[in-house]
């Protein structure tokens, strides 16, 4: 066990946990956050994603210790029901999911894309979410919500 | 308002605030009271479990506080389709009350009426509550309007129930919230078969697009899932399943994790092994450094030779869905006869979660938080399980993983529940990605033949159906948990299949499964209940013991079937050179399977002609397109659906994309549009996945296919076609099913559509490009 600092959510945290622990495990079970969810545990279908630095990062196959002191933001950090950010706020407005479990890979992962390419492609959108999961089938709402978001960042920076 | 929607403390104060003034809780009766108190036929209640006993009591459906807000209990729970909202939808019209001020509780054997199981959800009317709680709302709004004419000296004819309250339709003066009239007492009434139900016409808040409630907290990270509880003093559990199908426990040994951090204890029961530890990254450490010796597993038949396997076995059970006793007759004396064969694979439910549970196991009672969609039945067999009297087991119900039917939901409750047991503190467990896939209840594999005869004009004058199909386990239940491995594991054996032939003959026309195609009239004794006009007719079904576990998976069998039926249905049309669609509605009588069929075709623009599509004026680049059309009324009573997809196929690589998808349905009053829409879009794409990717693979003893690269479903970056819907409102017709229909007809649109566009027809799933490749290519 050691003793590692965390900046979650704009918060300091502290926990003392064996440094290999995934950080899926340190979020969800020390730190009490349920927006990141385990799918997989191998990276492959994005349920666990979290945005650290500026990039979307699987939670369940990142040791804690490699993010020690990097600011970590989960979808809670991202807005609250009565403030939610503009790309939650385009999945409610479209009703673009169902059971809602991947919803971390979605709109963590879209929203890394965008604010690194404002202007992607729909080809560069589609890349960016080839390891994304969704399994109710909400592909076609999800990949719409992230293009009204698109549309509307662009329509505020050229006003 | 953020809607915590599971939030025990939430409903827990406003139950126990009601309990305390009211008295005791009132959830249990038996099935044969409950249906004669409400006048249904005992079947209707009790039917495998799927309805559960409900309750005759108001209180246990409907509870007012003084301040006017009402709290509703439902035995059916949400599954990630929408039911949740639908039901609150259901509560406020039917109470006329506003949608914020219902409190939905779901799925709690300690608070809400057994509802037996949440199957299809939004695909099964019951699961809309139309009988029971939408009737306790009717009976307490009559009550209430009651009440109120006693306390305003106005008779009840000059009364109308709105907004929560009950005002004089002239004098809107005299008016008394229903806070004021019950609130915190008990109703002490049974439901009234006979309260007024609202006719879809008077709707307001059912029929229209209510956004789903629990969006909110979902999308920010605030919605408690089943993985999201946390339990004071809870450790975290991790199962150690054998290697291989048919191994059994020789012997654990514990030293191998001696003194590994946290770690707390390894329990064996039978051949269940698992590990239990402060933490989860512990109990993950543990169950992998965890020496355990195993016997040799069972070989499961070569997959490439499966399908032969599974036709030519000549043990099974034989169930005749129809016989009209003059098919071979009819066939012998046809003037041309047609005949296919056409497979399915094992397919899995592969949840985007792996499934978890938290159970609380004490010497002399159990909690247990699951996402199962059975809390009665699980708390039956949990109890048999622990040893525990099912009165002292309480299942509360949480949200988990989309399910789309029995996944690891159930099997993890037990795995939470026998460790917790073993070291008496509540225990987490969630299941590692390849325990889920190499254990789950697959849907089963099919090999389906058919045989037509036509007449001269080439009508179908007889159809001929024979099914092979496979079995294991499945539901748990109310009395079999080794239907799911974990029970397996503890020493359960699971529900296998016995031997029956021949088939005995029908008693009625039940075609649940859709082993009946759409064209037949399904005559069986007096009464007609197939949607078409052949009536020489026999749909006969074999059922072998499975290899794996088997269980319902989205659109379980009707999928199956109606590939096969719909499929070939078209290779019929395309011999005579006759437009799919017209060949299809010539065969049909049930009028609003043919105006499905129709709106679709409409909708999607059908160009009236044969398939294959001629010549090669389409084919740019190698890549040829064609459409296809299919339809059911699914479970042969519950949604009518018809599907035009439009595709591409790749002539060089074989790589088949879908463009278009065009669907219509009917299903009765739809109580919220774009949930409807949502599901319909839903299962088209996941319909996609199966037909084009999914299979269940092994190799000798193993599962092969236990992760997302071994078995990979259509991830969001993966193509998906344009889709729009037509939905064919029936306000006064009953409601039926939406939610398992679009994905019951989109293998076999897509199917049709390569012929169209290629001229070849594959009759295997999935239409991998390797497999669409050789058929086109002559070489399977």
């Amino acid at each position: 066990m050691s003793v590692i600092n965390l900046r979650v959510n704009g918060q300091a945290r502290t926990v003392d946990v064996d440094p290999a622990t995934p950080l899926l495990y340190v979020l969800t079970d020390d730190l009490a956050l349920n927006g990141p969810k385990f799918g997989c545990g191998l990276g492959q279908c994005g349920a666990c994603t979290v945005i650290v630095k500026g990039e979307a990062v699987r939670s369940c196959s990142t040791p804690v210790q490699a993010v020690a002191g990097a600011e970590i933001i989960t979808l809670e950090g991202l807005g609250s029901p009565e403030n939610l950010h503009p790309l939650q706020q385009a999945f409610i407005d479209g009703q673009a999911l169902q059971c809602g479990f991947c919803i971390s890979g979605v709109i963590m992962t879209a929203k890394t894309l965008l604010d690194r390419t404002p202007n992607a492609t729909d080809t560069q959108i589609r890349q960016a979410m080839s390891n994304v999961l969704c399994r109710c089938g909400a592909h076609v709402r999800m990949l719409a919500a992230i293009k009204k978001y698109q549309q509307q960042r662009q329509d505020r920076r050229t006003a | 308002m953020t809607p915590l929607l599971t939030s025990d403390a939430q409903a827990a104060l406003s139950r126990r605030d009601f309990v305390k003034r009211t008295g005791a809780l009132i959830v249990a009766f038996s099935a044969a009271r409950v249906a004669t108190e409400l006048g249904l036929a005992p079947e209707s209640v009790s039917a495998q479990g799927i309805n559960g006993v409900g309750s005759p009591q108001l209180d246990s459906w409907i509870a007012i506080g003084a301040d006017g807000r009402v709290t509703a209990y439902t035995g059916k729970c949400e599954l990630g389709t929408g039911l949740y909202t639908a039901q609150l939808q259901l509560v406020a019209e039917e109470l006329s009350v506003p949608l914020d001020r219902v409190t939905l509780v779901q799925c709690d054997t300690s608070r809400t009426p057994d509802q037996g199981t949440t199957s299809g959800a939004q695909s099964h009317p019951t699961n809309f509550n139309h009988a029971n709680l939408a009737l306790a709302c009717a009976t307490a709004r009559e009550a209430l309007v009651e009440l109120a004419s006693k306390k305003l000296g106005v008779p009840t004819d000059q009364l109308t129930a709105a907004d929560g309250a009950v005002s004089h339709r002239s004098n809107g003066s005299q008016r008394v919230g229903y806070g004021e009239l019950i609130g915190g007492n008990r109703f002490n009434l049974q439901l009234d078969k006979n309260a007024r139900r609202k006719p879809a016409s008077e709707w307001k808040i059912l029929g229209t697009s209510v956004p789903r409630v629990d969006f909110p907290a979902i999308v920010t990270g605030r919605f408690e899932y089943v993985h999201n509880v946390r339990v004071p003093g809870m450790l975290h559990g991790r199962v150690v399943r054998p290697p291989a199908l048919g191994s059994t426990l020789v012997k654990v040994d514990d030293g191998s994790v001696q003194g590994m951090p946290g770690l707390v204890r390894v329990v064996v029961r039978k051949n269940f092994v698992g590990v239990v530890a402060d933490k989860a990254w512990q109990a993950e450490q543990a169950a992998r450094r965890l020496k355990v010796e195993w016997t040799a597993g069972r070989q499961v038949p070569d997959q490439r030779t499966y399908y032969q396997h599974l036709r030519s076995q000549s043990t099974t059970r034989q169930a005749l869905t129809v016989d009209s006793g003059d098919v071979d007759k009819m066939l012998a004396g046809a003037a041309k006869v047609l005949r296919s064969t056409y497979y399915h694979p094992f397919q899995m439910h592969a949840s985007v979660g792996t499934a978890c549970a938290v159970a609380d196991v004490q010497a002399t009672r159990a909690t247990i938080y699951s996402a199962t969609q059975a809390v009665w039945p699980l708390r039956n067999t949990m109890a048999t399980m622990l040893g525990l009297k099912p009165e002292d087991v309480r299942i509360a119900f949480r949200m988990g993983s989309g399910c789309y039917g029995v996944n690891g939901a159930d099997t993890v409750s037990y795995d939470a529940a026998l460790l917790s047991q073993a070291v008496g503190r509540p225990v987490r467990v969630w299941l590692s990605r390849q325990d889920e896939m190499a254990w789950e209840n697959y849907g089963p594999a099919f090999v389906i033949e058919q045989r037509v005869g036509l007449d001269a004009s080439g009508t179908i004058v007889a159809w001929d159906y024979e099914g092979w199909s496979i079995s294991l386990g499945g539901r748990p239940g109310y009395n079999a948990p080794g239907n799911v491995v974990t029970g397996y594991l503890a020493g359960f054996q699971p529900q296998g299949v016995m031997p029956r032939a021949p088939a005995p003959p029908p008693m009625n026309f039940d075609n649940g499964s859709n082993t009946a195609p759409s064209y037949i009239t399904g005559t069986v004794g007096n009464r007609s209940g197939g949607c078409g006009v052949v009536q020489s007719e026999r749909a006969l079904s074999h059922t072998i013991e499975s290899p794996f576990f088997t269980g319902p998976l989205r659109s379980p069998a009707r999928l199956q079937n109606t590939f096969a039926h719909e499929c070939f249905m078209d290779e019929i049309a395309a011999s005579l050179k006759a437009d799919p669609v017209e060949y299809r509605v010539r065969h049909l009588r049930d009028p609003r399977l043919r105006e499905v069929v129709t709106a679709a075709a409409q909708k999607a623009g059908w160009d009236r002609r044969p398939s294959p599509r001629n010549g090669n004026s389409t084919r740019r680049n190698g890549v040829a397109s064609g459409r296809g059309m299919a339809c059911v009324l699914y479970e042969g009573d519950n949604g009518y659906c018809a599907l035009v997809a439009d595709v591409d196929v790749n002539l060089s690589t074989g790589l088949v994309t879908v463009k278009r998808c065009v669907a219509a349905m009917d299903c009765g009053p739809i109580s919220n549009p774009d949930g409807v829409q949502n599901q319909m879009e839903g299962g088209i794409i996941h319909g996609i996945s199966r037909a084009l990717r999914e299979e269940v693979t092994w190799s000798g003893e193993r599962v092969t296919s236990i992760d997302w690269k071994t078995y990979r479903p259509w991830f969001l970056g993966d193509q998906v076609p344009v889709i729009e819907t037509v939905l064919i409102n029936r306000p006064d017709a009953e409601a039926m099913g939406a939610g398992e229909t679009t994905i019951t007809v989109t293998a076999a649109a897509i199917g049709n559509a390569i012929f169209d566009a290629t001229g070849v027809r594959v009759r295997q799933l999935p239409f991998t490009a390797e497999r669409v490749k050789a058929v086109i290519d002559g070489r399977s």
